[in-house]
Protein backbone atom coordinates (compact mmCIF):
# COMPACT_ATOMS: atom_id res chain seq x y z
CA UNK A 1 0.00 0.00 0.00
CA UNK A 2 1.13 3.47 -0.86
CA UNK A 3 0.53 6.29 1.65
CA UNK A 4 0.18 9.89 0.51
CA UNK A 5 0.82 12.69 3.01
CA UNK A 6 -0.11 16.26 2.07
CA UNK A 7 2.08 18.69 4.03
CA UNK A 8 1.62 22.44 4.21
CA UNK A 9 4.23 25.11 4.82
CA UNK A 10 2.87 27.48 7.46
CA UNK A 11 4.08 30.12 9.88
CA UNK A 12 5.90 28.40 12.76
CA UNK A 13 3.50 27.92 15.65
CA UNK A 14 5.86 29.73 18.04
CA UNK A 15 6.01 32.90 15.96
CA UNK A 16 3.96 35.88 17.03
CA UNK A 17 1.62 36.71 14.17
CA UNK A 18 1.78 40.30 12.94
CA UNK A 19 -1.28 41.70 11.19
CA UNK A 20 -0.41 44.46 8.74
CA UNK A 21 -1.83 47.82 9.75
CA UNK A 22 -3.43 48.47 6.34
CA UNK A 23 -5.65 45.42 6.63
CA UNK A 24 -3.96 43.67 3.72
CA UNK A 25 -3.00 40.54 5.59
CA UNK A 26 -0.52 38.90 7.91
CA UNK A 27 3.17 39.64 7.46
CA UNK A 28 4.91 36.47 6.28
CA UNK A 29 7.87 38.00 4.50
CA UNK A 30 10.65 37.38 7.02
CA UNK A 31 9.17 35.02 9.54
CA UNK A 32 10.10 31.47 10.41
CA UNK A 33 8.04 28.94 8.46
CA UNK A 34 7.66 25.26 9.36
CA UNK A 35 5.66 22.20 8.52
CA UNK A 36 2.09 22.43 9.82
CA UNK A 37 2.28 20.63 13.22
CA UNK A 38 -0.57 18.27 12.36
CA UNK A 39 1.23 17.28 9.16
CA UNK A 40 4.32 16.28 11.14
CA UNK A 41 2.07 13.86 12.98
CA UNK A 42 0.69 12.56 9.67
CA UNK A 43 4.22 12.08 8.32
CA UNK A 44 5.22 10.24 11.50
CA UNK A 45 2.21 7.93 11.20
CA UNK A 46 2.99 7.17 7.56
CA UNK A 47 6.59 6.29 8.41
CA UNK A 48 5.44 4.05 11.27
CA UNK A 49 3.05 2.25 8.92
CA UNK A 50 5.95 1.56 6.61
CA UNK A 51 8.16 0.44 9.49
CA UNK A 52 5.37 -1.91 10.59
CA UNK A 53 5.20 -3.41 7.11
CA UNK A 54 1.70 -2.06 6.46
CA UNK A 55 2.80 0.43 3.83
CA UNK A 56 5.41 -0.06 1.15
CA UNK A 57 5.85 3.50 -0.03
CA UNK A 58 5.30 6.94 1.50
CA UNK A 59 4.93 10.07 -0.61
CA UNK A 60 4.70 13.66 0.67
CA UNK A 61 2.96 16.35 -1.39
CA UNK A 62 2.95 20.10 -0.91
CA UNK A 63 1.06 22.72 -2.84
CA UNK A 64 2.11 26.34 -2.67
CA UNK A 65 5.19 28.50 -3.24
CA UNK A 66 8.48 26.97 -4.35
CA UNK A 67 9.85 27.38 -0.81
CA UNK A 68 7.51 24.53 0.16
CA UNK A 69 10.38 22.35 -1.06
CA UNK A 70 11.99 22.98 2.33
CA UNK A 71 8.93 21.52 4.03
CA UNK A 72 9.10 18.50 1.76
CA UNK A 73 12.82 18.07 2.54
CA UNK A 74 11.86 17.95 6.21
CA UNK A 75 9.35 15.19 5.45
CA UNK A 76 12.00 13.32 3.44
CA UNK A 77 14.50 13.73 6.29
CA UNK A 78 11.96 12.31 8.73
CA UNK A 79 11.77 9.22 6.52
CA UNK A 80 9.29 9.72 3.68
CA UNK A 81 10.46 8.03 0.45
CA UNK A 82 9.79 10.72 -2.13
CA UNK A 83 8.01 14.01 -2.63
CA UNK A 84 5.96 16.05 -5.07
CA UNK A 85 5.77 19.82 -5.05
CA UNK A 86 2.99 21.56 -6.94
CA UNK A 87 4.09 25.13 -7.46
CA UNK A 88 0.84 27.05 -7.43
CA UNK A 89 1.81 30.50 -6.15
CA UNK A 90 4.68 32.95 -6.34
CA UNK A 91 3.93 35.27 -3.47
CA UNK A 92 4.42 33.74 0.00
CA UNK A 93 1.21 35.51 1.06
CA UNK A 94 -0.94 33.56 -1.41
CA UNK A 95 -2.86 30.77 0.30
CA UNK A 96 -4.28 28.11 -1.99
CA UNK A 97 -7.80 27.27 -0.81
CA UNK A 98 -8.66 23.79 0.47
CA UNK A 99 -11.02 23.15 -2.48
CA UNK A 100 -8.23 23.76 -5.01
CA UNK A 101 -5.74 21.79 -2.89
CA UNK A 102 -8.21 18.91 -2.70
CA UNK A 103 -8.69 18.97 -6.48
CA UNK A 104 -4.95 18.80 -7.09
CA UNK A 105 -4.59 16.03 -4.51
CA UNK A 106 -7.45 14.15 -6.15
CA UNK A 107 -5.65 14.31 -9.50
CA UNK A 108 -2.49 13.02 -7.82
CA UNK A 109 -4.55 10.24 -6.27
CA UNK A 110 -5.69 9.16 -9.72
CA UNK A 111 -2.07 9.03 -10.85
CA UNK A 112 -0.46 7.51 -7.77
CA UNK A 113 -3.31 5.27 -6.59
CA UNK A 114 -2.50 5.37 -2.87
CA UNK A 115 -4.45 3.20 -0.45
CA UNK A 116 -4.36 5.79 2.30
CA UNK A 117 -4.09 9.54 2.57
CA UNK A 118 -3.00 11.01 5.88
CA UNK A 119 -3.79 14.73 6.20
CA UNK A 120 -3.48 17.06 9.13
CA UNK A 121 -6.80 17.93 10.77
CA UNK A 122 -6.27 21.62 10.19
CA UNK A 123 -3.71 24.08 8.92
CA UNK A 124 -2.75 26.43 11.73
CA UNK A 125 -2.68 29.45 9.41
CA UNK A 126 -6.13 29.50 7.80
CA UNK A 127 -7.66 27.20 10.47
CA UNK A 128 -10.00 25.76 7.81
CA UNK A 129 -10.16 22.10 8.82
CA UNK A 130 -11.48 21.16 5.39
CA UNK A 131 -8.99 19.72 2.91
CA UNK A 132 -9.13 16.05 3.93
CA UNK A 133 -12.91 15.98 3.96
CA UNK A 134 -13.04 17.73 0.56
CA UNK A 135 -10.57 15.29 -0.94
CA UNK A 136 -12.56 12.33 0.39
CA UNK A 137 -15.68 13.80 -1.26
CA UNK A 138 -13.99 14.33 -4.62
CA UNK A 139 -12.50 10.84 -4.62
CA UNK A 140 -15.79 9.40 -3.37
CA UNK A 141 -13.86 7.72 -0.56
CA UNK A 142 -14.64 7.16 3.08
CA UNK A 143 -13.19 9.59 5.60
CA UNK A 144 -12.14 9.50 9.23
CA UNK A 145 -11.33 12.88 10.72
CA UNK A 146 -9.55 13.94 13.96
CA UNK A 147 -7.88 10.57 14.45
CA UNK A 148 -6.12 9.75 17.71
CA UNK A 149 -5.64 6.05 16.91
CA UNK A 150 -5.40 4.20 13.60
CA UNK A 151 -5.35 0.44 13.02
CA UNK A 152 -5.14 -0.83 9.46
CA UNK A 153 -6.85 -4.22 9.16
CA UNK A 154 -6.69 -5.45 5.57
CA UNK A 155 -9.10 -3.44 3.45
CA UNK A 156 -10.48 -1.52 6.41
CA UNK A 157 -9.14 0.92 8.97
CA UNK A 158 -10.33 1.17 12.53
CA UNK A 159 -10.04 4.79 13.61
CA UNK A 160 -10.63 6.43 16.98
CA UNK A 161 -11.72 10.04 16.57
CA UNK A 162 -11.59 12.95 19.00
CA UNK A 163 -15.10 14.41 18.97
CA UNK A 164 -16.95 16.97 21.09
CA UNK A 165 -18.40 14.45 23.52
CA UNK A 166 -15.31 12.27 23.90
CA UNK A 167 -14.05 9.53 21.59
CA UNK A 168 -15.75 7.77 18.70
CA UNK A 169 -14.49 4.69 16.89
CA UNK A 170 -15.47 4.02 13.28
CA UNK A 171 -14.44 1.45 10.72
CA UNK A 172 -13.80 2.84 7.26
CA UNK A 173 -13.33 1.09 3.97
CA UNK A 174 -9.98 1.55 2.22
CA UNK A 175 -8.86 3.46 0.28
CA UNK A 176 -9.59 6.24 2.72
CA UNK A 177 -8.67 9.74 3.87
CA UNK A 178 -7.73 10.09 7.52
CA UNK A 179 -7.08 13.48 9.13
CA UNK A 180 -4.90 13.29 12.21
CA UNK A 181 -5.24 14.97 15.58
CA UNK A 182 -2.54 15.99 18.05
CA UNK A 183 -2.58 12.91 20.24
CA UNK A 184 -2.03 10.30 17.51
CA UNK A 185 1.73 10.15 18.03
CA UNK A 186 4.88 12.15 18.82
CA UNK A 187 6.69 13.01 15.61
CA UNK A 188 10.40 12.20 15.47
CA UNK A 189 13.18 14.65 14.78
CA UNK A 190 15.22 14.17 11.64
CA UNK A 191 18.78 13.08 12.40
CA UNK A 192 21.68 14.81 10.68
CA UNK A 193 22.56 11.81 8.47
CA UNK A 194 18.92 11.58 7.43
CA UNK A 195 18.85 15.27 6.59
CA UNK A 196 21.85 14.68 4.33
CA UNK A 197 20.25 11.60 2.79
CA UNK A 198 17.02 13.51 2.18
CA UNK A 199 18.81 15.79 -0.24
CA UNK A 200 19.19 12.88 -2.63
CA UNK A 201 15.65 11.57 -2.41
CA UNK A 202 13.44 12.23 -5.46
CA UNK A 203 11.36 15.40 -5.53
CA UNK A 204 9.10 15.99 -8.53
CA UNK A 205 8.19 19.53 -9.49
CA UNK A 206 4.71 20.09 -10.95
CA UNK A 207 2.21 22.88 -11.55
CA UNK A 208 -1.59 22.99 -11.18
CA UNK A 209 -1.80 23.05 -15.00
CA UNK A 210 -0.22 19.58 -15.06
CA UNK A 211 -3.36 18.40 -13.28
CA UNK A 212 -5.77 20.70 -15.10
CA UNK A 213 -6.83 22.42 -11.89
CA UNK A 214 -7.82 26.08 -11.64
CA UNK A 215 -6.56 27.42 -8.30
CA UNK A 216 -8.35 30.79 -8.50
CA UNK A 217 -9.86 31.50 -5.07
CA UNK A 218 -13.58 31.29 -4.43
CA UNK A 219 -13.31 33.50 -1.38
CA UNK A 220 -12.18 37.04 -1.99
CA UNK A 221 -10.29 38.33 1.03
CA UNK A 222 -11.65 41.82 1.64
CA UNK A 223 -9.51 42.56 4.68
CA UNK A 224 -7.59 41.11 7.58
CA UNK A 225 -7.81 42.86 10.92
CA UNK A 226 -6.29 42.52 14.29
CA UNK A 227 -8.86 41.25 16.79
CA UNK A 228 -9.93 43.52 19.60
CA UNK A 229 -7.29 43.09 22.21
CA UNK A 230 -7.95 42.52 25.88
CA UNK A 231 -6.31 44.69 28.43
CA UNK A 232 -4.50 43.13 31.33
CA UNK A 233 -6.49 43.65 34.52
CA UNK A 234 -5.27 43.74 38.09
CA UNK A 235 -3.13 41.42 40.14
CA UNK A 236 -4.84 40.75 43.43
CA UNK A 237 -3.22 40.14 46.78
CA UNK A 238 -5.29 37.30 48.16
CA UNK A 239 -8.03 34.74 47.62
CA UNK A 240 -10.33 36.88 49.77
CA UNK A 241 -9.83 39.82 47.48
CA UNK A 242 -10.54 37.63 44.45
CA UNK A 243 -13.81 36.36 45.90
CA UNK A 244 -14.84 39.90 46.75
CA UNK A 245 -14.05 41.21 43.26
CA UNK A 246 -15.91 38.38 41.55
CA UNK A 247 -18.90 38.89 43.78
CA UNK A 248 -19.14 42.66 44.05
CA UNK A 249 -17.29 44.16 41.10
CA UNK A 250 -17.82 41.62 38.32
CA UNK A 251 -21.00 40.08 39.69
CA UNK A 252 -20.25 36.73 38.10
CA UNK A 253 -20.60 34.48 41.15
CA UNK B 1 -32.62 33.76 0.22
CA UNK B 2 -33.17 30.53 2.11
CA UNK B 3 -31.07 28.74 4.69
CA UNK B 4 -30.77 25.01 5.34
CA UNK B 5 -29.41 24.59 8.85
CA UNK B 6 -28.03 21.24 9.94
CA UNK B 7 -29.33 20.73 13.48
CA UNK B 8 -26.89 19.17 15.93
CA UNK B 9 -28.46 15.79 16.64
CA UNK B 10 -26.77 13.27 18.91
CA UNK B 11 -28.39 9.92 19.56
CA UNK B 12 -31.76 11.27 18.56
CA UNK B 13 -31.51 14.31 20.78
CA UNK B 14 -31.08 17.90 19.61
CA UNK B 15 -28.24 19.94 21.10
CA UNK B 16 -30.49 22.90 21.58
CA UNK B 17 -27.83 25.43 22.54
CA UNK B 18 -25.56 24.95 19.50
CA UNK B 19 -28.52 24.76 17.12
CA UNK B 20 -30.34 27.79 18.57
CA UNK B 21 -27.16 29.90 18.40
CA UNK B 22 -26.77 29.00 14.73
CA UNK B 23 -30.40 30.00 14.14
CA UNK B 24 -29.52 33.48 15.42
CA UNK B 25 -26.61 33.65 12.98
CA UNK B 26 -28.79 32.37 10.13
CA UNK B 27 -31.84 34.57 10.67
CA UNK B 28 -30.62 37.63 8.70
CA UNK B 29 -29.82 35.39 5.72
CA UNK B 30 -33.38 34.30 4.93
CA UNK B 31 -36.02 31.74 5.87
CA UNK B 32 -34.46 29.11 8.10
CA UNK B 33 -35.19 25.41 7.62
CA UNK B 34 -33.62 23.11 10.18
CA UNK B 35 -32.64 19.63 9.06
CA UNK B 36 -32.63 16.96 11.77
CA UNK B 37 -31.02 13.76 10.57
CA UNK B 38 -30.26 10.53 12.34
CA UNK B 39 -31.30 6.95 12.96
CA UNK B 40 -34.00 8.62 15.01
CA UNK B 41 -34.74 12.30 14.62
CA UNK B 42 -38.42 12.76 15.45
CA UNK B 43 -37.81 13.97 18.97
CA UNK B 44 -35.03 16.29 17.83
CA UNK B 45 -37.25 17.67 15.06
CA UNK B 46 -39.96 18.49 17.56
CA UNK B 47 -37.47 20.39 19.71
CA UNK B 48 -36.07 22.20 16.66
CA UNK B 49 -39.58 23.22 15.58
CA UNK B 50 -39.91 25.21 18.78
CA UNK B 51 -36.91 27.48 18.19
CA UNK B 52 -37.89 31.07 17.53
CA UNK B 53 -37.15 32.28 14.00
CA UNK B 54 -37.36 28.90 12.28
CA UNK B 55 -39.83 28.49 9.39
CA UNK B 56 -39.75 24.76 8.89
CA UNK B 57 -38.10 21.56 10.08
CA UNK B 58 -37.09 18.63 7.92
CA UNK B 59 -36.83 15.26 9.62
CA UNK B 60 -34.70 12.57 7.95
CA UNK B 61 -34.66 9.22 9.68
CA UNK B 62 -32.63 6.31 8.42
CA UNK B 63 -30.25 3.83 10.06
CA UNK B 64 -27.60 4.95 7.55
CA UNK B 65 -27.75 8.46 9.06
CA UNK B 66 -27.05 7.23 12.58
CA UNK B 67 -24.04 8.61 14.45
CA UNK B 68 -23.72 11.42 11.92
CA UNK B 69 -21.44 9.47 9.60
CA UNK B 70 -20.02 12.01 7.17
CA UNK B 71 -20.58 10.14 3.92
CA UNK B 72 -24.32 9.60 4.28
CA UNK B 73 -25.07 12.89 6.05
CA UNK B 74 -23.28 14.81 3.29
CA UNK B 75 -25.18 12.86 0.63
CA UNK B 76 -28.48 13.77 2.30
CA UNK B 77 -27.64 17.47 2.52
CA UNK B 78 -26.51 17.58 -1.11
CA UNK B 79 -29.80 15.99 -2.18
CA UNK B 80 -31.66 18.88 -0.52
CA UNK B 81 -29.24 21.68 -1.42
CA UNK B 82 -30.95 22.92 -4.57
CA UNK B 83 -33.61 24.93 -2.76
CA UNK B 84 -31.21 26.92 -0.61
CA UNK B 85 -28.77 29.80 -0.93
CA UNK B 86 -26.98 28.99 2.33
CA UNK B 87 -26.20 25.78 4.15
CA UNK B 88 -25.22 26.37 7.77
CA UNK B 89 -24.23 24.32 10.77
CA UNK B 90 -22.73 25.02 14.18
CA UNK B 91 -18.94 24.52 14.10
CA UNK B 92 -19.02 21.34 16.17
CA UNK B 93 -16.76 18.37 15.45
CA UNK B 94 -19.69 16.63 13.76
CA UNK B 95 -20.38 19.52 11.40
CA UNK B 96 -16.68 20.12 10.72
CA UNK B 97 -16.57 16.52 9.65
CA UNK B 98 -19.55 16.81 7.31
CA UNK B 99 -19.73 20.33 5.88
CA UNK B 100 -16.45 20.45 3.90
CA UNK B 101 -17.57 17.19 2.29
CA UNK B 102 -20.88 18.83 1.36
CA UNK B 103 -19.07 21.86 -0.05
CA UNK B 104 -16.73 19.80 -2.22
CA UNK B 105 -19.65 17.77 -3.60
CA UNK B 106 -21.31 21.06 -4.56
CA UNK B 107 -18.01 22.40 -5.94
CA UNK B 108 -17.93 25.35 -3.54
CA UNK B 109 -15.55 26.44 -0.80
CA UNK B 110 -16.56 25.87 2.79
CA UNK B 111 -16.38 28.92 5.07
CA UNK B 112 -15.35 27.52 8.43
CA UNK B 113 -15.87 28.86 11.93
CA UNK B 114 -17.62 32.09 11.00
CA UNK B 115 -17.74 34.59 13.87
CA UNK B 116 -19.56 37.40 12.08
CA UNK B 117 -21.98 37.74 9.17
CA UNK B 118 -21.70 41.00 7.26
CA UNK B 119 -24.21 40.15 4.53
CA UNK B 120 -25.38 37.20 2.47
CA UNK B 121 -21.99 36.72 0.90
CA UNK B 122 -19.58 38.38 3.29
CA UNK B 123 -18.34 36.66 6.41
CA UNK B 124 -15.78 37.21 9.16
CA UNK B 125 -13.70 34.38 10.52
CA UNK B 126 -10.74 34.09 12.86
CA UNK B 127 -7.49 32.79 11.39
CA UNK B 128 -4.03 32.14 12.89
CA UNK B 129 -5.50 30.93 16.19
CA UNK B 130 -7.62 34.05 16.45
CA UNK B 131 -4.66 36.40 15.98
CA UNK B 132 -6.37 37.88 12.94
CA UNK B 133 -9.91 38.25 11.71
CA UNK B 134 -10.41 37.80 8.01
CA UNK B 135 -13.36 39.22 6.09
CA UNK B 136 -14.13 37.15 3.02
CA UNK B 137 -16.64 37.52 0.22
CA UNK B 138 -17.78 34.29 -1.37
CA UNK B 139 -18.14 34.04 -5.14
CA UNK B 140 -19.87 30.67 -4.88
CA UNK B 141 -23.51 30.05 -5.78
CA UNK B 142 -24.36 28.38 -2.52
CA UNK B 143 -22.59 29.30 0.70
CA UNK B 144 -21.60 26.43 2.94
CA UNK B 145 -20.78 27.86 6.35
CA UNK B 146 -20.02 26.63 9.87
CA UNK B 147 -20.78 29.02 12.71
CA UNK B 148 -18.62 29.68 15.75
CA UNK B 149 -21.42 29.44 18.29
CA UNK B 150 -19.60 31.24 21.11
CA UNK B 151 -20.16 34.58 19.36
CA UNK B 152 -23.93 34.30 18.90
CA UNK B 153 -26.71 34.27 21.50
CA UNK B 154 -29.15 31.40 21.39
CA UNK B 155 -32.55 32.05 19.78
CA UNK B 156 -35.41 31.67 22.22
CA UNK B 157 -38.53 29.57 22.11
CA UNK B 158 -41.22 30.22 19.53
CA UNK B 159 -44.54 28.84 18.37
CA UNK B 160 -43.94 25.37 16.89
CA UNK B 161 -43.55 25.26 13.10
CA UNK B 162 -44.40 22.31 10.82
CA UNK B 163 -42.13 19.27 10.64
CA UNK B 164 -41.86 17.56 7.25
CA UNK B 165 -40.40 14.12 6.73
CA UNK B 166 -37.82 13.69 4.02
CA UNK B 167 -36.79 10.31 2.74
CA UNK B 168 -33.22 9.24 2.33
CA UNK B 169 -32.44 6.19 0.25
CA UNK B 170 -28.69 6.36 0.58
CA UNK B 171 -26.51 3.66 2.04
CA UNK B 172 -22.87 4.44 1.64
CA UNK B 173 -21.31 1.38 3.20
CA UNK B 174 -18.10 3.38 3.17
CA UNK B 175 -17.93 3.64 6.92
CA UNK B 176 -19.48 2.05 9.91
CA UNK B 177 -19.88 3.20 13.49
CA UNK B 178 -18.27 0.97 16.10
CA UNK B 179 -18.50 2.72 19.46
CA UNK B 180 -18.71 5.97 21.36
CA UNK B 181 -16.83 6.58 24.56
CA UNK B 182 -18.56 9.60 25.99
CA UNK B 183 -18.38 10.22 29.70
CA UNK B 184 -21.28 12.12 31.22
CA UNK B 185 -19.87 14.14 34.07
CA UNK B 186 -23.26 15.56 35.04
CA UNK B 187 -21.70 19.02 34.76
CA UNK B 188 -22.80 21.78 32.40
CA UNK B 189 -21.67 21.40 28.82
CA UNK B 190 -18.37 23.18 28.18
CA UNK B 191 -19.42 25.31 25.21
CA UNK B 192 -22.63 26.58 26.79
CA UNK B 193 -21.65 26.87 30.46
CA UNK B 194 -21.83 30.23 32.20
CA UNK B 195 -18.67 29.46 34.17
CA UNK B 196 -15.68 27.37 33.09
CA UNK B 197 -12.82 26.30 35.35
CA UNK B 198 -9.79 25.01 33.44
CA UNK B 199 -6.65 23.34 34.63
CA UNK B 200 -3.26 23.14 32.94
CA UNK B 201 0.00 21.30 33.24
CA UNK B 202 0.62 23.14 36.50
CA UNK B 203 -2.00 20.95 38.16
CA UNK B 204 0.54 18.16 37.91
CA UNK B 205 -1.46 14.92 37.96
CA UNK B 206 -4.80 13.28 37.29
CA UNK B 207 -5.46 13.00 41.05
CA UNK B 208 -4.78 16.66 41.64
CA UNK B 209 -7.05 17.57 38.75
CA UNK B 210 -9.88 16.66 41.11
CA UNK B 211 -9.11 19.93 42.84
CA UNK B 212 -10.09 21.72 39.63
CA UNK B 213 -13.25 19.63 39.39
CA UNK B 214 -14.12 20.40 43.00
CA UNK B 215 -13.80 24.13 42.38
CA UNK B 216 -15.92 23.75 39.25
CA UNK B 217 -18.63 21.89 41.14
CA UNK B 218 -18.64 24.54 43.83
CA UNK B 219 -19.28 27.14 41.12
CA UNK B 220 -21.69 25.02 39.06
CA UNK B 221 -19.14 25.27 36.28
CA UNK B 222 -17.95 23.15 33.38
CA UNK B 223 -14.39 21.84 33.48
CA UNK B 224 -11.86 22.66 30.79
CA UNK B 225 -8.20 21.88 30.28
CA UNK B 226 -5.17 22.97 28.32
CA UNK B 227 -3.71 20.73 25.68
CA UNK B 228 -0.76 19.98 27.96
CA UNK B 229 -3.13 18.75 30.69
CA UNK B 230 -4.95 16.51 28.20
CA UNK B 231 -1.74 15.21 26.61
CA UNK B 232 -0.41 14.39 30.09
CA UNK B 233 -3.53 12.37 30.81
CA UNK B 234 -4.88 14.63 33.58
CA UNK B 235 -8.10 15.31 31.68
CA UNK B 236 -10.05 13.74 28.78
CA UNK B 237 -9.70 15.08 25.25
CA UNK B 238 -13.16 16.62 25.10
CA UNK B 239 -12.20 19.09 27.84
CA UNK B 240 -9.50 20.75 25.73
CA UNK B 241 -10.03 24.45 25.16
CA UNK B 242 -8.18 26.23 22.39
CA UNK B 243 -7.35 26.60 18.72
CA UNK B 244 -7.79 22.91 18.13
CA UNK B 245 -10.15 22.15 20.98
CA UNK B 246 -13.33 23.89 22.03
CA UNK B 247 -14.01 27.59 21.83
CA UNK B 248 -15.78 28.96 24.89
CA UNK B 249 -16.97 32.40 25.92
CA UNK B 250 -18.53 32.07 29.38
CA UNK B 251 -19.27 34.90 31.80
CA UNK B 252 -16.40 33.66 33.95
CA UNK B 253 -13.32 31.67 32.89
CA UNK B 254 -10.89 30.56 35.59
CA UNK B 255 -7.50 29.40 34.29
CA UNK B 256 -5.49 27.48 36.88
CA UNK B 257 -1.88 26.45 36.25
CA UNK B 258 -2.17 27.45 32.59
CA UNK B 259 0.58 29.57 31.05
CA UNK B 260 -1.55 31.18 28.33
CA UNK B 261 -0.09 30.02 25.02
CA UNK B 262 -1.79 31.64 22.01
CA UNK B 263 -3.30 28.28 21.09
CA UNK B 264 -5.05 28.20 24.45
CA UNK B 265 -6.08 31.87 24.34
CA UNK B 266 -7.71 31.21 20.96
CA UNK B 267 -10.34 29.17 22.75
CA UNK B 268 -11.18 31.44 25.68
CA UNK B 269 -10.16 35.04 25.15
CA UNK B 270 -13.72 36.14 24.37
CA UNK B 271 -14.84 35.17 27.87
CA UNK B 272 -16.44 38.05 29.73
CA UNK B 273 -14.33 37.84 32.88
CA UNK B 274 -11.05 35.95 33.00
CA UNK B 275 -9.34 34.89 36.22
CA UNK B 276 -5.80 33.49 36.17
CA UNK B 277 -4.16 31.64 39.03
CA UNK B 278 -0.52 30.92 38.36
CA UNK B 279 2.60 30.91 40.50
CA UNK B 280 4.65 32.58 37.77
CA UNK B 281 3.92 36.30 37.63
CA UNK B 282 5.44 36.41 34.14
CA UNK B 283 2.93 33.91 32.71
CA UNK B 284 1.32 35.39 29.56
CA UNK B 285 -2.14 34.42 30.81
CA UNK B 286 -1.98 37.47 33.11
CA UNK B 287 -1.95 39.72 30.03
CA UNK B 288 -5.52 38.74 29.23
CA UNK B 289 -6.82 38.18 32.76
CA UNK B 290 -9.14 40.68 34.43
CA UNK B 291 -8.12 39.32 37.81
CA UNK B 292 -4.81 37.63 38.45
CA UNK B 293 -3.58 35.79 41.50
CA UNK B 294 0.12 34.98 41.69
CA UNK B 295 0.05 31.99 43.98
CA UNK B 296 0.62 28.28 44.27
CA UNK B 297 -2.61 26.69 43.11
CA UNK B 298 -2.40 24.08 45.87
CA UNK B 299 -2.70 26.89 48.42
CA UNK B 300 -5.10 29.10 46.50
CA UNK B 301 -7.68 26.61 45.22
CA UNK B 302 -8.53 24.93 48.55
CA UNK B 303 -8.88 28.39 50.07
CA UNK B 304 -11.07 29.51 47.20
CA UNK B 305 -13.30 26.45 47.51
CA UNK B 306 -13.68 27.18 51.20
CA UNK B 307 -14.55 30.85 50.69
CA UNK B 308 -17.20 30.31 48.02
C1 LIG C 1 -0.84 22.83 16.52
C2 LIG C 1 -1.00 23.12 17.97
C3 LIG C 1 -2.28 23.22 18.48
C4 LIG C 1 -2.47 23.46 19.84
N1 LIG C 1 -3.75 23.55 20.31
C5 LIG C 1 -3.94 23.82 21.61
C6 LIG C 1 -5.25 23.95 22.15
O1 LIG C 1 -6.25 23.79 21.46
N2 LIG C 1 -5.38 24.22 23.47
C7 LIG C 1 -4.29 24.39 24.30
O2 LIG C 1 -4.48 24.63 25.50
N3 LIG C 1 -3.05 24.27 23.81
C8 LIG C 1 -2.84 23.98 22.50
N4 LIG C 1 -1.57 23.84 22.04
C9 LIG C 1 -0.45 23.80 23.02
C10 LIG C 1 0.04 25.16 23.48
O3 LIG C 1 1.00 25.64 22.57
C11 LIG C 1 0.70 25.02 24.89
O4 LIG C 1 1.74 24.07 24.82
C12 LIG C 1 -0.28 24.59 25.96
O5 LIG C 1 -1.44 25.40 25.94
C13 LIG C 1 0.40 24.69 27.32
O6 LIG C 1 -0.46 24.21 28.32
P1 LIG C 1 -0.28 24.70 29.82
O7 LIG C 1 -0.45 26.16 29.89
O8 LIG C 1 -1.17 23.87 30.68
O9 LIG C 1 1.20 24.24 30.17
P2 LIG C 1 2.50 25.10 30.43
O10 LIG C 1 2.77 26.04 29.34
O11 LIG C 1 3.55 24.13 30.82
O12 LIG C 1 2.12 25.98 31.70
C14 LIG C 1 1.92 25.47 32.98
C15 LIG C 1 1.74 26.68 33.91
O13 LIG C 1 1.43 26.22 35.20
C16 LIG C 1 2.07 27.07 36.15
N5 LIG C 1 2.23 26.31 37.37
C17 LIG C 1 2.99 25.21 37.58
N6 LIG C 1 2.83 24.76 38.85
C18 LIG C 1 1.95 25.60 39.45
C19 LIG C 1 1.40 25.67 40.75
N7 LIG C 1 1.70 24.77 41.69
N8 LIG C 1 0.54 26.67 41.03
C20 LIG C 1 0.20 27.59 40.09
N9 LIG C 1 0.70 27.57 38.85
C21 LIG C 1 1.56 26.59 38.53
C22 LIG C 1 3.38 27.43 35.49
O14 LIG C 1 3.88 28.66 36.02
C23 LIG C 1 2.99 27.55 34.02
O15 LIG C 1 2.64 28.88 33.69
C24 LIG C 1 -1.36 23.61 20.69
C25 LIG C 1 -0.07 23.54 20.15
C26 LIG C 1 0.11 23.29 18.81
C27 LIG C 1 1.49 23.20 18.27
N1 LIG D 1 -1.26 23.73 0.34
C1 LIG D 1 -1.27 22.52 0.87
N2 LIG D 1 -0.33 21.61 0.52
C2 LIG D 1 -0.34 20.37 1.05
N3 LIG D 1 -1.24 19.96 1.96
C3 LIG D 1 -2.19 20.82 2.34
C4 LIG D 1 -2.26 22.14 1.84
N4 LIG D 1 -3.32 22.75 2.39
C5 LIG D 1 -3.87 21.86 3.24
N5 LIG D 1 -3.20 20.69 3.21
C6 LIG D 1 -3.49 19.46 3.99
O1 LIG D 1 -4.79 19.55 4.54
C7 LIG D 1 -4.76 19.63 5.96
C8 LIG D 1 -5.86 20.53 6.47
O2 LIG D 1 -5.70 21.83 6.00
P1 LIG D 1 -6.88 22.91 6.03
O3 LIG D 1 -8.06 22.27 5.42
O4 LIG D 1 -6.37 24.07 5.22
O5 LIG D 1 -7.09 23.27 7.47
C9 LIG D 1 -3.33 20.05 6.28
O6 LIG D 1 -2.97 19.64 7.57
C10 LIG D 1 -2.55 19.34 5.18
O7 LIG D 1 -2.40 17.96 5.48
Amino acid sequence: MKVLVPVKRVIDYNVKVRVKADGSGVDLAHVKMSMNPFDEIAVEEAIRLKEAGKADETVAVSIGVKQSQETLRTALAMGVDRAIIVEAAEDVHTDIEPLAVAKILNAIVEEEKPGLILCGKQAIDNDMNATGQMLAALANWSQATFASKIDIEGDHALVTREVDGGLQTIRVRMPTVITVDLRLNEPRYASLPNIMKAKRKPLDVKTPADYGVDVAPRLEILRTDEPESRKAGVILGSVDELVEKLRDEAGVI
Amino acid sequence: MAVLLLGEVNNGELSLDATAKTVTAAAPLGDVTILCAGASATEASRTAAGIDGVSKVLCAENQALGHRLAETTAELIVSLAESYTHILAPATTDAKNVMPRVAALLDVMVISDVSGIVDGETFERPIYAGNAIQTVKSRDGVKVVTIRTSTFDAAGEGAPVPVENVSFGGKSGLSEWIEDRMADSGRPELTSAGIVVSGGRGVGSEEDFQLIEKLADKLGAAVGASRAAVDSGYAPNDWQVGQTGKVVAPDLYVAVGISGAIQHLAGMKDSKVIVAINKDEEAPIFQVADYGLVDNLFDAIPKLIEKL
